[in-house]
């Protein structure tokens, strides 16, 4: 009777302490990052490279997915728009959705799946094939050659991913609303201006992709730090990556908008 | 070899991102067009303000010339007080009239600056004198429906009157 009880107890309170060590061990691994940055501004070549694998491997998939979601929110801000005779306001409607929400966070949903993911594997398959122990064999902190530069890379490249996808956004609004839809060109341009601030909503879009870069840069690199050495391992931490990283964005991106936009 | 090929898709990589960053603030955003760094207060109080808000565009002639700064409830007055910011290269007469307009029928509310006659310019701290209160949509309705049934009125009743004896 005593032992079920026991039994029970455990059975509960181990995965808490679990995920409490591996909260613990997530925010010392994410200090540790910051601390051994050093070597990524010394040698940006190894920075560079990180961008290279994060960002430009990612612009395709991010400059097509920009133009067919300005695309839709030009046809149905249209159609509703239409409703109430207000067609003029398009412009303003996809260019604030798209810079103010859509933009970074569509923008950071499709990075954690496509460098997210591949970061994760990469390390956790080094940590797997032993590359990570080798390197500290020879006194080459993984750390910082290994982990620091990946984190930068990618947090460098998130607000520029995601300002390409506003942009090509806001094209694919005005190439459906304008050249399809015949909404006028001069209305289209000069309400969205009046309507977008750029302290007030490009520059917080940017600093809500900057959050963004570092939370998936920062999930993403645990989860493959933190991978069994197993096949199996690295294929779960993989998924955990994209849930954690987007429940993550998801989340933050309602805090980041209720501090930002409090006024509004 | 390898590094330099590398080198130049990251640094197109990073033009394109910030060339996105600049058409935003070029052309979808609002830095390019307005661009107020000296500006110089003026005070104008209005009955009621509508839907006015800060940073509302102030216009005269239908040109940008400033925006509003602060708007504030005057409990002596009970009026609004509104603070014009306007672009110090522009300069109004003492008796210019400030009017707070709509853009469209529903479209935002903007404070509409109508040049006096007068020789005094307005400067740093002036007060407004004349100003003309923000039109509310329902006063002005349920104003012409009583003036429709005002009308009915006095139309329905002359027939009535040669009835009556």
């Amino acid at each position: 009777m005593m032992g079920g009880l026991a039994r029970f107890f455990a059975a509960i309170g181990h995965p808490v302490i679990d995920s409490i060590e591996r909260l613990g061990f997530a925010s010392r691994f994410f200090g540790l990052i910051l601390l051994r940055s050093g070597t990524s501004f010394l040698r940006f070549g190894l920075v560079i490279r990180e961008i290279f694998s994060a960002g430009v491997l990612s612009m395709l998939i991010i400059i097509v997915s920009g133009l067919f979601v300005g695309m839709v929110l030009g046809l149905q801000g249209y159609r509703t728009l239409q409703t109430y005779g207000s067609a003029d306001s398009l412009g303003v409607l996809v260019a604030l959705s798209l810079v103010r929400e859509l933009g970074p966070v569509v923008a950071a949903l499709l990075f954690a799946g496509r460098a997210g993911t591949a970061m994760t594997t990469e390390v956790g398959l080094m940590k797997a094939t032993e590359q990570l122990s080798a390197l500290s064999m020879m006194a080459v902190d993984p750390m910082a050659r290994i982990i620091a530069p990946r984190f930068w890379g990618a947090v460098i490249a998130m607000p520029l991913l995601a300002a390409i996808f506003s942009a090509v956004g806001v094209f694919g609004g005005y190439l459906v609303g304008v050249v399809l839809l015949g909404v006028d060109d001069g209305t289209f341009w000069s309400q969205m201006q009046a309507a977008v601030d750029f302290r007030e909503d490009i520059l917080n879009g940017v600093i809500k992709s900057l959050v963004f870069g570092c939370v998936i840069s920062a999930i993403a690199l645990f989860e493959g730090y933190d991978a069994p050495p197993t096949a199996e391992g690295v294929s779960r931490a993989t998924t955990r990556t994209v849930v954690t990283s987007s429940l993550a964005i998801l989340a933050l991106d309602f805090v980041l908008t209720a501090f930002m936009f409090k006024g509004v | 070899m390898q590094r330099s090929i590398l080198d130049l898709w990251v640094g197109l990589f990073v033009a394109a991102g910030l060339a996105a960053l600049a058409m935003l603030a070029f052309k979808v955003g609002n830095i390019g067009t307005v661009n107020m760094s000296d500006t110089y207060s003026v005070i104008a109080q209005f009955d009621n303000i509508g839907g006015l808000k800060v940073r509302a565009p102030v216009k005269s002639s239908g040109v940008v010339v400033g925006r509003v700064s602060q708007i504030s409830f005057d409990d002596k007055t009970y009026e609004a007080t509104v603070t014009l910011g306007i672009d110090k290269r522009y300069t109004f007469p003492k008796d210019t009239i400030a009017a707070i307009l709509t853009a469209g029928l529903l479209g935002e509310q903007y404070v509409g600056l109508d040049a006096g006659g007068s020789d005094k310019k307005l400067v740093n701290g002036d007060k407004i004198q004349i100003t003309q209160s923000a039109i509310v949509l329902e006063s002005l309705i349920s104003q012409f429906l009583f003036n429709k049934a005002a009308d009915g009125s006095a139309k329905s009743a002359p027939p009535s009157a040669p009835v009556a004896p």
